[in-house]
């Protein structure tokens, strides 16, 4: 393998890596909150391609893509309300249940909205076949717009909640949720943010990586199961680590097309989803200590 | 005795069905009741681990796939052309070969279906036993994904894999000759023999289940449901008996996979779908969990009025609604007395709010 080829390769886990990062940040921000896995994640960033990809007919890009992010924001937040709220008390078989359950109903709608067509959205800049020389190897500018948005998100996420009144309420709900609302918390309103800012994030990384992938009205199911390897692999509730998990993910994938063949590309990742599950259950960057103390 | 009364019900109630679609010559209705068997056997199985063993399966219809892969491979390898082979001299001193003529006059050698039934279901157990040690010690959402991610191992192996035949599945699977004038297919001059073959290999499981959940075994798996700490505190092994209701579950669905397959004649990954085990989660649920007559009704309602195509394009939505609405209203299922209860009270008051109108209409009159 060339030293160009193996750049190729690197730079294509990387794309791939960074969209299952953006499903495992949303699963992290709604677990923080409340304790569930939300199974319908992955569904959040096929509603993001679909929403702008219709939008943008209408309207400029930046402006489609805005709108669709609010609608999918929005459309999480009232899942939260009508579904999840009354759910609160329920066992966590019942949570991946009704979780999965609305998986299937938003892939339903979107399947009856749209059709089972793959739509793209067009290239942020340039079009498909124009691309940057990078130390040799060629990739398409739209590659640059993925790394740049999910750095953003990081940073943006990492100062939201360290440094905003919202995001340390938000993280204290995390740490006890009983102890946040006796401290004049609405921890209502801070699981319904939640929501909304997983559904906004996937909906954001839905519109980013269109043009690249494609948007497919049942992909959900794959990117749920990819997006939670990651987020196991990072460490479950620590959105940061969840994007060095995807990144590793991402590579791992992308070196082993170069070896077994394409269709068992997912074969490998469910595996180091087991192997980490049964040896590590707290992820590669996860304390062992403090996941004995979660509830799973 | 008493344990046995609903399933001779059920027994008598199979044959009213047979002999009803018969007189109303409704005869073709019973295809679909013989594969809605099938399904309603994997989903029985499901229930033990559910709502017995309280431990989430995603990954019953790998199972299912594991069973029916491997009888479609086992006997659909032509035998005629490795007439040296220790294993055909094996198999053929054992008399497990099968000399069949094609539609053009060849002769074809396959193994008899014996050998696969057998190979199925170890092979299921097995895999099962090995991937429950591990993976039973997790809970919640990890156990959830981890079999789920086993369901989606078999699926792309299936998928992937030139000799599983790939998207296309494997077909022309024989007819499986249990013993001479019984034969399981899909053929039409059988279709009455095979719909009570199926039938009463799920009484036979149900039997199985009856006598299992009254038992020793019974007891600690319940006991594991109500709160796994306080039966290990008891000295309920449970990681053993988890196991052990896993395995069963997976060899239920093994079994169905392998008859089903041998039913219709072939097999394809769609069988081996994340979307069929959320199916049979999804029947279990709507039975009430740990109630094998509830999954057992809603697993045949259910799957009869899908494969007859009542829902047409709405098929997986139906089945998102079903998971949606069951678990926020009633998660205890919706076959169970308190239900009827509740209808019955329902009317109770309908009927007295009546009568007190009318009551207050006639002393306004006064």
């Amino acid at each position: 393998m060339s030293p160009e080829q193996i750049l190729q390769y690197i730079f294509a886990g990387i794309t791939v890596g960074s969209i299952y990062a953006f499903v495992a940040i949303g699963y992290n921000i709604i677990y923080n909150t409340t304790g569930i896995i939300n199974f319908a994640q992955g569904e959040f960033v096929m509603l993001g391609g679909m929403i702008s990809f219709t939008l943008s007919k209408f309207m400029h890009l930046l402006p489609a893509i805005i709108l669709a992010v609010l609608i999918t924001a929005a459309i999480g937040g009232l899942i939260e309300i009508v579904f999840i709220r009354r759910m609160r008390k329920s066992s966590v078989l019942g949570m991946v249940v009704v979780t999965i359950g609305i998986s299937i109903l938003l892939r339903e709608a979107a399947l009856y909205i749209w059709d089972e067509q793959i739509r793209a959205l067009s290239f942020f800049t340039g079009t498909e076949i124009s691309s940057v020389n990078i130390l040799g190897a060629r990739i398409s500018p739209q590659v640059l717009w993925v790394l740049g948005v999910t750095s953003i998100i990081v940073g943006g996420l990492y100062l939201f909640f360290k440094f905003t009144l919202t995001g340390q309420a938000m993280r204290a709900c995390s740490e006890n949720s009983r102890a946040a609302k006796l401290c004049g918390i609405k921890t209502d309103s801070m699981v319904n943010l939640s929501f909304m800012l997983s559904a906004g994030i996937g909906a954001l990384g839905g519109c980013v990586v269109s043009p690249l992938t494609q948007t497919h009205y049942a992909m959900g199911t794959d990117l749920a199961i990819k997006g939670f390897i990651v987020a196991i692999l990072g460490g479950l509730g620590n959105p940061i680590a969840a994007v060095a998990a995807g990144l590793i993910l991402g590579l791992l994938e992308s070196f082993s097309i170069s070896i077994l063949p394409m269709a068992y590309k997912d074969v490998i990742s469910v595996i180091i989803l087991l192997i980490i599950l049964v040896v590590k259950p707290s992820g590669l960057f996860g304390s062992k200590q403090a996941s004995s103390l979660k509830d799973f | 005795m008493k344990r046995y009364y609903p399933v001779i019900i059920l027994f008598i109630t199979i044959v009213v069905i047979q002999i009803l679609t018969f007189v109303t010559g409704k005869g073709y209705m019973l295809t679909q009741l013989t594969m809605s068997a099938y399904y309603v056997l994997v989903a029985v199985g499901l229930c033990m681990v559910m709502g017995y063993a309280g431990q989430i399966s995603l990954g019953q219809a790998g199972f299912f796939a594991i069973g029916g892969y491997t009888t479609a491979f086992l006997t659909t390898i032509d035998f005629s052309d490795k007439a040296g082979t220790a294993i055909y001299k094996l198999l053929d001193t054992l008399g497990l070969l099968i000399t069949k003529e094609t539609l053009y006059g060849d002769t074809i050698m396959h193994m008899s279906p014996w050998v696969s039934l057998v190979s199925a279901v170890i092979i299921a157990g097995i895999t099962a036993y090995l991937l429950g040690i591990p993976v039973l010690k997790l809970k919640g959402h990890y156990l959830a994904m981890a079999t789920m991610g086993f369901g989606i191992i078999i699926y792309r192996l299936v998928l992937g894999t030139k000799i599983f035949g790939e998207a296309d599945g494997i077909s022309n699977v024989p007819s499986f000759t249990i013993f001479p004038g019984l034969e399981l297919s899909g053929d039409f001059s059988t279709r009455i023999s095979n719909y009570y073959i199926a039938w009463l290999l799920v009484i036979a499981a149900i039997l199985l289940m009856v006598n299992l959940i009254n038992s020793r075994v019974g007891r600690a798996l319940r006991s594991l449901h109500g709160g796994e700490d306080a039966s290990d505190a008891m000295g309920v092994d449970t990681a053993r008996y988890k196991v052990i209701v896993f395995v069963i579950g997976a060899v239920f669905a093994a079994l169905a996979g392998f008859f089903m397959t041998h039913y219709n004649g072939g097999i394809g990954p769609s069988e081996a779908g994340v979307g069929k085990s959320v199916r049979y989660v999804a029947i279990v649920a709507v039975g009430g969990m740990a109630n094998i007559w509830g999954s057992l009704v809603m697993g045949l309602i259910l799957n009869f009025l899908s494969l007859r195509g009542v829902f047409g394009h709405f098929d997986d939505a139906v089945f998102g609604v079903i998971l949606v609405v069951m678990m926020m209203f009633m998660p205890e299922g919706f076959i169970r007395i308190a239900v009827y209860r509740d209808i019955k009270s329902f009317f109770h008051k309908i009927l007295n709010r009546r009568k007190v109108e009318k009551i207050k209409l006639e002393h306004s009159h006064e």
